[in-house]
C-alpha cells in the first residue's frame, strides 16, 4: 500500500483531468463510471485544438505541407497502438469508429465469407449487445448457429462447458477479455489455445481490458483484437481493430469508397493494401491523432502501476461495500478489472443512481447492455461503481457513506 | 383547482427546497408513497408506458365526465414525478387536459427526466395521459 502512494501521485495525476475539478449539484464531481468511458488528460484535449489549429487536412491524399502533417501524425497513431498491443506490424491495425464497428467489421468481412450453414459460433454469456447482435446477424444470414458459453454464480465462465461446446463445427469464438458489467477477466490465453484446437479463429473483445491489462496480441495469439479509445483516456469515435495480417489480406473489404481503392474503373476496382483497404472515407483523422495522446498518458503512468492502483481501488471499495447490510455484488471472480457491481435489496436501481447523482457521484446503473447476462442472474440491472487511476480512496469513502445514507432514507 | 393553479401549487411547494437535488428525491419519493397503490390486477404489459429503467403503469377512468388516472412504478422517485402528473391532470376534463401546457417540470427542476433516456417513460407518459384523453372524451360525446 505505501509502494502506491510513492509511487503515484493521484494528485497531480487528477490535475491533468480538467473535468474533474468541477461541482455537480453542490458536491465535488466523484466520476464512477469509467467503464463506460473515462475522462481525458489535458494532453488528449490539447491535442484535438492543436490539430484543428494548425495541421487540419485530409490524410493521405495531400500533396502539401499540411497534408503531410497530419498524415505522419495519423500513422503515428497506428504505430503507437501497435506498440501499444504489441502487434508485429503496424498494417494490422485498423482505425475503426471503436470496438462496436471492429467486432461488426468481422462479422460482415470474415464472417461473410467464411461462415456457411451449419456452422457454429461461440459467444460467451457476459457479452456485450455489441459482442451477441453482429453474431445473431451473421448466424440468421447464413444459417449459423449461435452457442453460448455458460457463466457460474461468481460471474466466471465455465471452462468445461466451453470445452464441451468445441467441435470442428466451431469457426469463431468471440469473447469478451474483461466484462463490463462484472468486472470478470477471462482465461483468454486458453479459451485461444483450445479454439485453436479446433481450427476456429478468436476475436477478443478487449474494450474493458486495454486501458487496464497488459496486452500482447501475438503472445496472445488471437486473430482478431478490438478496442475503443475512449474507454482508455482517449476521445470518442475512434476504436482499433487489429487482425493477423494473413487473415486481413484474406477477407473481403467493408465498406466502399475512398481510400480503399487502388484503382477504380467502371468494370473492375482493385483494392489497396491493408489496412487502407478497411478505411474507407476520410477517417476520424482529429481523434485518432490525439489518441496517441492517449497511449503516451498511460505508459507515462505505466499500466502495471494504473492497475495496481484501480485493483487497489477495487479490494478496498469491495470490502467495505460488504459491510453494508441487504448489499449484495454482482460479479465475485477471483480475477477482477476494477469494476464494482451491486444491488441493494429492496431498492431500485435507478433510485439509487438519482439519489448519488444528487451527492455529485457520477455511477452507472441499468443493465450495461448485458441484458441476457443480467436475466441469467435474475436482476434487471446493478449500480456499478468502475475506478480509473484517477479515483481515490477519499473518494470511495464517500461513496460508501452516501450509499449508507440512501439505504437509510429508502 | 384548474391545471395551472396545480401546476402552480407544485413550483410553489418545491420552491421551499431551493433546488436541493438530494432534498428533491426524497420529497419526491415521499409523494410516491402518498400514490394510490395501483391494483395489482392493473399492473399488466398492456398498462406499462415503457421508460429505459424504470416500469411506469398507467390507466384511467371517468368519473362524471372527468378524467381520472391511477399510475405507479417500480421505482420510488419516478413514482414521486408520476404522482405529480396524476395530481395535476386527474379530476380535470378531457379537454382541459388536451389543451393543457405543462410547464411545472421545468420549473421545478425536473426537465431532465425529459426527453432523455432514462426518462423516455416520463415523456411518454404525459403522451399517453393525453392520448386516454381523448379516447376517453369520445365516451362523453
Ligand atoms: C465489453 C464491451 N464491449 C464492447 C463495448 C462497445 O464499445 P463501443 O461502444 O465503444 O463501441 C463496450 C462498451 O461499453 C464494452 O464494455
Amino acid at each position: 500500500m505505501e509502494k502506491i502512494i510513492q509511487n503515484i501521485d493521484i494528485k497531480a495525476i487528477r490535475k491533468d483531468f480538467p473535468i474533474l475539478s468541477q461541482q455537480v449539484n453542490g458536491k465535488p464531481l466523484i466520476y464512477f463510471d469509467n467503464a463506460a468511458t473515462n475522462q481525458k488528460p489535458s494532453s488528449v484535449i490539447h491535442a484535438l485544438t492543436s490539430y484543428y489549429s494548425h495541421d487540419n487536412a485530409n490524410i493521405h491524399r495531400g500533396n502539401h505541407t499540411l497534408a503531410d502533417r497530419a498524415t505522419a501524425a495519423f500513422e503515428d497513431t497506428r504505430k503507437a497502438v501497435q506498440q501499444f498491443i504489441e502487434a508485429k506490424e503496424a498494417e494490422e491495425i485498423i482505425f475503426t469508429s471503436g470496438t462496436t464497428e471492429s467486432i461488426n467489421l468481422v462479422a460482415s468481412t470474415y464472417g461473410r465469407a467464411n461462415i456457411k450453414e451449419g456452422d457454429e459460433i461461440i459467444i460467451s454469456g457476459m457479452e456485450h449487445h455489441s459482442n451477441i447482435v453482429p453474431w445473431q446477424l451473421l448466424c440468421e444470414e447464413k444459417g449459423a448457429v449461435l452457442k453460448v458459453i455458460p457463466v457460474n454464480e461468481l460471474g466466471e465462465i465455465e471452462f468445461s462447458k466451453f470445452e464441451q461446446l468445441l467441435s470442428e463445427k466451431t469457426k469463431i469464438v468471440s469473447i469478451v477479455f474483461a466484462s463490463n458489467s462484472l468486472g470478470t477477466i477471462n482465461p483468454i490465453r486458453k479459451i485461444i489455445d483450445k479454439s485453436h484446437q479446433f481450427g476456429a479463429i478468436v476475436l477478443v473483445d478487449g474494450a474493458q481490458a486495454a486501458a487496464h491489462l497488459e496486452i500482447d496480441v501475438v503472445e496472445l495469439d488471437c486473430d482478431f483484437f478490438a478496442l475503443s479509445a475512449h474507454k482508455m483516456y482517449g476521445p470518442t469515435g475512434v476504436g482499433v481493430l487489429y487482425g493477423k495480417r494473413e487473415l486481413l489480406e484474406s477477407i473481403p473489404p467493408y465498406k466502399g469508397g475512398g481510400e480503399m481503392i487502388k484503382e477504380v474503373t467502371f468494370e473492375n476496382t482493385t483494392y489497396n493494401d491493408i489496412p487502407y483497404k478497411f478505411e474507407a472515407g476520410t477517417p476520424n483523422i482529429a481523434d485518432v491523432i490525439a489518441f496517441k495522446n492517449a497511449i503516451e498518458f498511460i505508459n507515462k503512468i505505466g499500466k502495471e502501476t494504473i492497475a495496481e492502483h484501480e485493483i487497489e481501488l477495487l479490494a478496498y471499495a469491495t470490502e467495505k461495500i460488504k459491510k453494508i447490510d441487504r448489499v449484495k455484488i454482482i460479479g465475485e471472480a477471483k480475477e477482477k478489472v476494477s469494476v464494482l457491481s451491486f444491488i441493494v435489496d429492496d431498492i431500485h436501481h435507478f433510485d439509487i443512481g438519482q439519489m448519488m447523482d444528487a451527492r455529485g457521484i457520477a455511477v452507472r446503473t441499468g443493465h450495461h447492455c448485458t441484458q441476457p447476462l443480467m436475466h441469467q442472474f435474475n436482476i434487471e440491472g446493478t449500480v456499478r461503481a468502475s475506478f480509473s487511476v484517477y479515483n481515490t480512496k477519499e473518494e470511495i469513502d464517500e461513496l460508501i457513506i452516501s450509499l449508507e445514507k440512501i439505504i437509510k432514507i429508502l | 383547482m384548474s391545471i395551472n393553479e396545480i401546476q402552480d401549487q407544485i413550483i410553489n411547494d418545491f420552491s421551499l427546497l431551493d433546488g436541493d437535488m438530494e432534498m428533491s428525491n426524497i420529497y419526491l419519493m415521499e409523494l410516491g408513497q402518498k400514490l394510490t397503490d395501483l391494483p395489482e390486477k392493473d399492473k399488466i404489459e398492456d398498462n406499462v408506458v415503457k421508460g429505459c429503467q424504470s416500469k411506469v403503469w398507467l390507466t384511467a377512468e371517468l368519473n362524471n365526465d372527468n378524467v381520472v388516472f391511477y399510475a405507479d412504478s417500480n421505482t420510488a422517485i419516478t413514482k414521486g414525478l408520476v404522482s405529480l402528473l396524476v395530481r395535476v391532470y386527474s379530476n380535470q376534463s378531457p379537454q382541459d387536459i388536451l389543451n393543457s401546457e405543462l410547464y411545472f417540470i421545468e420549473k421545478i427542476g425536473m426537465s431532465r427526466f425529459i426527453g432523455t433516456q432514462r426518462s423516455n417513460g416520463f415523456g411518454a407518459m404525459i403522451k399517453q395521459m393525453k392520448l386516454y384523453a381523448i379516447a376517453l372524451q369520445a365516451k362523453t360525446e
